[in-house]
């Protein structure tokens, strides 16, 4: 019984993965697009760095830095005052970004469709990340917004 | 207190709850890494690692802490399988071995010093120990490989090591030993939970290599939980992995 119940659960998360893949608006595959693409959600960065600052209008490039296994590098537009968008000119990374059903193995463990997750947490498990370059590279950036 | 420190090129955290602690003590896992950076460095041209890689030093002049990591680092190509090797293209790089294990060694020196409710986190490797500062089991959250201010999951540890091995932030620093050009592009986040953060970091790399089978082998390991994330955004997890699953109501 457990195990019908098991697949049963399978075939219905598929099914839905696969149709709202269909319909182009996955949470997940515009998340890819959103970190990606365009780095970090305006609405983040408009509100922990750009507070009190008033930067001048205009599109800045920061330093390259190295960031251990790769380089970053980004351009930041100022509108009105604000970080208006970040762009990742240069990024350590080569993951294929095609989008292609695989033949799925189905097995006994669980599977799921990945969601955010809302509570507050003591430490965050990843993949070491380049996070201080990337904050390095704003800010050389950020201080030829000030200076224009 | 809690410190933050950028060392081997990634944010280190060391949070020590205990009253009793002092700067010196937090200190202590910092100079304990910079030796360790100055020692397996392959980055660095007078690191231990880069000598032995320029035949510079013969075997039997090696340091008793690279020889404690060349056997364990057999002894894990032979517990994956071969899917963990520390030759590259014939030269050795254990920087990605070491860090788990150097984690692991902190930790054991902040025990041996009395502490008993701490943390520390090491590019997001992480070992706990005890409880946090409201006195409860550590909340460790999984980040979501396609948005760094996302956690896809919630979890809640007491006394384990969490490993997570990808290649989507860094790009390709893993490799399959098996077929070192290929590159590891269908699972790109996997998560170990171990008895300690050796453990859990070494097959968390091991079973990445592995890509979707990496996931049975961690199912098939005593004591290990697994967590993988694909490039579709669909995750697998282990049978005994949702005990380690936060739930508000414990």
């Amino acid at each position: 019984m457990k195990k019908v119940l098991l697949s049963l659960f399978i075939i219905v998360s598929f099914l839905i993965y696969a149709l709202r893949q269909k319909g182009g608006n996955s949470s997940v595959s515009n998340n890819q697009t959103g970190s990606l693409n365009n780095g970090i959600p305006s609405t983040v960065l408009g509100n922990s760095t750009s507070a009190n600052m008033n930067y001048k209008e205009g599109t800045y490039t920061g330093s390259t830095v190295d960031a251990f296994y790769g380089n970053v590098q980004v351009q930041i537009v100022i509108k009105s005052g604000r970080i208006a968008d970040v762009q990742f000119l240069q990024y350590p990374n080569d993951r294929s970004r095609s989008i292609e059903i695989s033949n799925a193995v189905m097995s006994m463990l669980r599977k799921e469709a990945i969601q955010a997750q809302s509570a507050q947490v003591d430490i965050v498990s990843g993949a070491s990340d380049t996070s201080q370059a990337f904050i390095q590279s704003l800010d050389s950036a950020l201080i030829k917004a000030n200076s224009n | 207190m809690k410190k933050t420190k950028l060392l081997w090129g990634m944010p280190i955290t060391v949070e020590i709850v205990d009253e009793d602690v002092s700067k010196k003590d937090v200190d202590s896992v910092y100079e304990y890494f910079h030796y360790i950076d100055k020692v397996f460095s392959p980055y660095k041209k007078e690191s231990e690692v880069t000598k032995i890689n320029l035949h510079l030093i013969s075997e039997k002049d090696y340091s008793d802490d690279i020889k404690t990591v060349l056997a364990l680092c057999e002894d894990t190509k032979q517990k994956t399988n071969g899917h963990f090797d520390v030759y590259r293209y014939g030269k050795l790089d254990p920087s990605g071995f070491v860090k788990g294990w150097a984690i692991n060694e902190a930790y054991k020196m902040l025990k041996k010093r009395g502490f008993k409710n701490f943390y520390i986190d090491a590019g997001g490797d992480i070992q706990v120990s005890g409880k946090n500062k409201e006195g409860h089991n550590w909340i460790i959250g999984i980040r979501n490989p396609f948005n760094r201010y996302e956690n896809v999951k919630i979890l809640k540890i007491n006394e384990e090591g969490v490993a997570t091995s990808g290649t989507y932030i860094r790009g390709q620093h893993i490799y399959n030993p098996f077929l070192p050009s290929q590159k590891l592009t269908d699972v790109v986040s996997f998560t170990v939970i171990g008895p300690n953060i050796y453990e859990a970091d070494r097959f968390a790399t091991a079973a990445f290599v592995m890509q979707e089978k990496g996931i049975y082998f961690i199912e098939k390991l005593k004591g290990f939980e697994g967590y993988m994330i694909d490039k579709f955004g669909i995750s697998t997890s282990t049978s005994g992995f949702d005990k380690y699953v936060y739930d508000k109501k414990n």
